[in-house]
């Protein structure tokens, strides 16, 4: 199968766009037309991922690299063209780099479990950052756990940033893997990946990415960015849930174990000599896969390739400045994160209210955002706060949107007042 | 005290009110009518867990035998949705409390789908709590 990444449009029309996707056709409330604020969490699907999901379950239904039938023939060309599509999509080297996993944590999680548990030991140290989601900081400390490794962090500013000199800092002889956002969850803070890359490597550490938030919001080449490993999920990238992608660069996946076993992963198993492992990727693909799950990533790497990453980041970028001014009129409004390179997130409190109470009657108005911790606990003691009220943007939001947040906070406030 | 406002005034008020926006601002209200909890019964092995917002509740059993239960949240909401529990579940013996069916009484309410396990305000755990409670009182038996 062909990839469209090639076609991209020169223009970007956000009617067009938001005629894409289904679910901003409704009214979550009578007359409260949705405004989803919340693509951080998950992102809403455009017509195109249901299309592709869809017809995967209705006409090549089918396992994968099994039978010789037409169906199994169908499924596997579709399954394995979306490898295709994600390989061009992150600049991979090879297709032999690209494993389905479910999602950001499960590649994180296999990174963890599978490259440190042969690569680190006592004394080692595991070098995090001070903002990142507990799928980057959990699965680290299980590894540091087993293995006697310390976890590290690199704290941020009161900004929400990660400076090169923080993090240069905390690099030694004892880094032997840096693991950090893209761009930040809870802040929206982009991360300098391609400089954190180059120092890491200069001291011998590899670096491993989540991407969860990165691949949404512009174009990623792993192999500009220089990095090892680079993790991301399918629903936060218009695509359907339980599906994601682990990049890793094929001399390291090479040498890694094996994580989970099963179907498709082995080359040969015998009850006496031990098994033997299939070849890369599959080596990391026990069981059946996520197969309509793969085909609707693939369809909607080719959705929001074919509009222009960049024609999309800076169209999220003027209406993240947009929210930004916006918000600072808010009389007791106080926003989280002020790194000068942000992307989609506007995390804020509010004086007196309860984020909690905030997004209850935002909702109750129609507009979807999230309140809470955002899996990111560390960033908020931080800043000494139990949780944040939290907009984030998509490809869909416009100015409206940011207007529709603002007249909502304005009623939060006079319910609250 | 008890919450003094009953279930049958609530839906009373609540078919009056269209607007979910009135519907909360009465929800607000009745978090007003929480008797006061002491801070320094909010520690944490009175904390309801499954909760976004932070709620706090203890349950204590009277001499005539029925519960009474203090509780609050750092959510004025959140309260409101307590003192809404409690209409249901305060001064009830464990036995009644045990009893008591809260889907259809809060499905009246058009609060049910606020009640699915997992939902961030904690309905759900208030409720698990107070059942927990009472299970262990009636455990102990009644000279507890």
């Amino acid at each position: 199968m062909s990839t469209a990444l090639a076609t991209a449009a020169p223009s970007f029309d956000l009617a067009t766009v938001r005629a894409a996707f289904p679910a901003l056709r409704q009214e979550v409330h009578p007359g409260k037309p949705l405004v989803y604020l919340d693509s951080a969490a998950t992102a809403l699907k455009p017509q195109p991922v249901l299309d592709a999901t869809m017809d995967a379950y209705a006409k090549d239904v089918a396992n994968v690299h099994r039978a010789v039938h037409a169906l199994s023939q169908r499924a596997t060309a579709r399954y394995e063209g979306a490898r295709d599509t994600v390989r061009d999509f992150l600049g991979a080297a090879a297709r032999e780099e690209i494993v389905f996993v479910r999602g950001a944590s499960e590649a994180l999680n296999l990174v963890a479990s599978s490259w440190g548990g042969a690569n680190l030991s006592e004394g080692d140290e595991i070098l995090l950052t001070e903002l990142e989601h507990h799928s980057n900081i959990v699965p680290w400390q299980l590894v540091a756990e087993r293995t006697g490794a310390r976890v590290v962090h690199v704290p941020i500013t009161d900004a929400g940033e990660v400076t090169l000199e923080a993090f240069e800092a905390k690099l030694s002889a004892k880094t032997k893997v840096c693991a950090f956002a893209h761009i930040s969850n809870s802040l929206g803070t982009v991360l300098p990946v391609q400089a954190m890359a180059e120092r890491a490597h200069a001291a011998g550490a590899i670096v491993v990415v989540d991407g969860a938030q990165g691949v949404v919001h512009g174009a990623v080449d792993v192999r500009a960015l220089g990095v090892d490993f680079y993790a991301f999920s399918g629903h936060k990238l218009y695509g359907p849930t339980g599906i994601g992608v682990l990049y890793g660069r094929q001399e390291l996946l090479e040498a890694m174990p094996p994580w989970q076993g099963g179907g498709d992963m082995i080359d040969r198993v015998t009850l006496d000599a031990g098994s033997t492992w299939n070849d890369l990727p599959y080596k990391f693909e026990a069981g059946t896969p996520n197969i309509a799950g793969a085909i609707g990533l693939g369809a909607a790497i080719e959705w929001l390739s074919a509009l222009g990453l960049d024609h999309v980041a800076a169209h999220e970028a003027e209406v993240l400045a947009y929210g930004h001014a916006r918000l600072a009129e808010i009389p007791g409004l106080t926003l989280v994160g002020s790194a000068p390179r942000k992307a989609s997130v506007l995390a804020f409190t509010l004086e007196g209210i309860h984020p909690s109470d905030a997004g209850t009657i935002l909702d109750a108005e129609g507009v979807a955002i999230r309140t809470g911790h955002h899996c990111a606990q560390p960033v908020m003691d931080h800043f000494g706060v139990t949780g944040t009220a939290r907009a984030s943007l998509g490809v869909h939001n416009g100015t409206d949107d940011i207007d529709a947040l603002v007249q909502g906070l304005e009623r939060v406030r006079a319910f609250f007042g | 005290m008890p919450v003094e406002t009953t279930l049958e005034e609530l839906a009373e008020s609540f078919e009056l009110l269209d607007d979910w926006m009135d519907r909360y601002k009465t929800i607000l209200d009745l978090g007003g009518e929480l008797d006061p909890m002491d801070e320094a019964l909010k520690v944490d092995a009175h904390k309801v867990k499954g909760c976004m917002s932070q709620v706090w509740l203890v349950g204590t059993l009277g001499s005539e035998g029925r519960m009474h239960f203090l509780a609050d949240s750092d959510a004025h909401l959140v309260k409101g949705l307590i003192a809404i529990v409690l209409m249901l579940y305060g001064d009830k013996t464990p036995a009644e409390i045990l009893e008591t069916e809260h889907a259809a009484a809060l499905a009246e309410l058009g609060l049910d789908k606020h009640l699915s396990p997992g939902r961030s305000n904690g309905l759900h755990s208030m409720i698990k709590r107070i059942r927990a409670l009472a299970e262990a009182h009636l455990a102990r038996g009644p000279s507890a």
